[in-house]
């Protein structure tokens, strides 16, 4: 008498264990599922920085950068001269990281560095010795048509408010093929010094700056790694790494001696 | 039949205030703790520094979000020391007050969300969508998965609890349509949906609670009229029955970890049957 009924029971227990699985926890699952897979292809689509956002002094490689910034703002907070955005949803910048626009407000480069202080993750990294090692991005003269040092005027703006004047920008003397008489100082600047504060795009007096800093990423170009500097490995060696000059075949068109 | 408004009797026994006590202390708590933030940057007042993802006050005690420490860590940065103190300092104070204390009385989601609730019941919305509450600790697991996989924290990307939080003190951008999905998705669509099913955040806090101190209990449960009023304002009614329509020899105590310590019960009992009380 009990078998059947103890069976029927068994069956129902059984039968609602199985609706309850595909009627609540399979969605659950896969709705979980659904967010965070939309969610890992959309952060994907914006891995690399957008050229006008600049990383505060002390940024770790952009790639860890993400998987370190708490987005809580306290290097923001702490900037003097608040010149520090976090992103908001919609822009391209991973939300709630810090970044500024150097043609808005440029970094002052302050000795004690206040931001790195504050930053409680190391995604600023507290190992920067001094602020002039900081490489927040990178200068690059872009616009080498309208720059009025390239026009041939003496703007010189971009090279005066550096405060690295001379050794991160400096003027390079050329001549001047339009006028054929006059001098170009056109502005170079050099990868070993500039740290990425902003000064000289904030300064640009263009409408559109002609000079930008960029993430170094997308502002430097990068050698292949198997390619060596001949007067480098000359220097290395101490002496020429062939023996002897080489003797190389002259070649010139026929007619000609 | 008129619906029976849930907590009226309570004000007509008790009081207003007392009525609304535990709910107006929240909304102090939840308000003054965005008054302590906004201090700094709007009268140069600087007790605390941050938002609620990682804070410093007094520039010596740091406070951290454990959600996003932990996908830090699974996105593989080796964290700082102060970010690592911080965090254990939030969770060994949540583990004793009862983990989601964080979500009824620090965040300020809990406000758009209580709202929300009250203008669902109000507006008299009987339909609403049915889903598990667990759903919250597989999308927990999930964005710790994800983030290892993707190397970044990357629930911040998209985090409406964090996204609020800092927009009310840096700048909203988007996030008010991520702000006016919630009151729809909860008002309209699922009755406490964002924070009672959904919410990550509130599901780590809740396992951090697991053995938290202070507890409401049933005490009075023999004075119960099933009047309902309790089930009606509770954001996890689920959590009440087994501590007030429990056997005798069951304990009055909500040992729930989803049970919020919101107190909404304790006020809105015309009978005075719930109070807060220690685990014990």
């Amino acid at each position: 008498m009990d078998t059947p009924k103890n069976t029927i029971d068994e069956k129902q227990q059984k039968s609602s264990g199985r609706r309850q699985f595909l009627t609540e926890t399979v969605p659950a699952v896969t709705g979980a599922l659904v967010l965070a897979v939309s969610l890992g292809v959309y952060q994907r689509s914006a891995r690399a920085l957008p050229p006008y956002a600049i990383r505060p002094p002390g940024a770790i490689a952009e790639d860890r950068f993400q998987g370190a910034c708490l987005r809580c703002g306290q290097c923001a907070r702490s900037c003097p001269y608040n010149i520090l955005h976090l992103a908001e949803l919609g822009e391209e910048i991973p939300t709630g990281t810090p970044f500024f626009i150097a043609r808005k407000n440029y970094c002052r480069m302050c000795e004690d560095m206040p931001c790195i202080k504050a930053c409680p993750s190391g995604a600023l990294s507290q190992s920067l010795p001094i602020i002039y090692e900081a490489r927040m991005g990178l200068a690059v003269l872009i616009d080498h048509e309208n720059c009025l040092n390239h026009l041939g005027l003496r703007c010189d703006v971009c090279y005066r408010a550096c405060p690295l004047i001379d050794e991160a920008i400096t003027l390079d003397v050329q001549v001047n093929r339009r006028s054929g008489v006059h001098t170009l100082f056109v502005p170079v600047v050099h990868s070993k010094h500039c740290t990425g504060c902003g000064r000289c795009e904030h300064a640009c007096v263009l409408d559109n700056a002609a000079i930008k800093v960029l993430p170094i990423e997308q502002a430097r170009g990068e050698l292949g790694k198997h390619y060596r500097l001949g007067w480098e490995e000359k220097e290395k060696a101490g002496g020429p790494l062939i023996p002897e000059l080489l003797k190389l075949p002259i070649r010139r068109p026929e007619e000609l001696p | 039949m008129m619906s029976r408004i849930p907590g009226r009797e309570a004000a007509q026994n008790k009081g207003w205030i007392k009525a609304q006590k535990w709910l107006l202390l929240r909304r102090i708590s939840q308000l003054g703790i965005l008054g302590l933030f906004l201090l700094g940057p709007l009268a140069s007042i600087w007790i605390v520094r941050g938002s609620f993802s990682a804070s410093k006050t007094l520039g010596v005690l740091p406070l951290t979000d454990p959600l996003i420490i932990m996908q830090s860590f699974m996105a593989g940065h080796s964290v700082a020391v102060t970010a690592l103190i911080g965090a254990l300092i939030v969770v060994v104070f949540y583990a004793m007050v009862g983990g989601r204390v964080y979500c009824s009385w620090a965040c300020p989601v809990n406000m758009i969300t209580d709202g929300a609730s009250w203008l669902n019941r109000r507006l008299n919305l009987k339909k609403s969508l049915s889903m598990n509450r667990f759903t919250r600790y597989w999308l927990l697991a999930a964005i710790l998965i994800l983030a290892s996989l993707t190397g970044t924290i990357v629930w911040e990307w998209v985090n409406p609890v964090t996204i609020f939080q800092r927009g009310l003190l840096f700048g909203m951008g988007l996030g008010w349509f991520l702000v006016a999905a919630i009151l729809v998705f909860d008002i309209f669509v699922v009755r406490r949906g964002w924070c009672g099913h959904l919410c990550p955040v509130g599901a780590l806090y809740s396992l951090l609670g697991f053995a938290s101190i202070l507890r409401v209990k049933a005490g009075q449960r023999e004075q119960c009229t099933d009047c309902m009023d309790c089930f009606a304002v509770c954001p996890e009614p689920q959590v009440i029955k087994p501590a007030l329509k429990g056997d005798e020899q069951s304990s009055p105590v909500i040992f729930s970890i989803n049970c919020i310590n919101c107190g909404r019960c304790i006020d809105t009992c015309p009978q005075n049957v719930f109070r807060f009380s220690k685990r014990f």
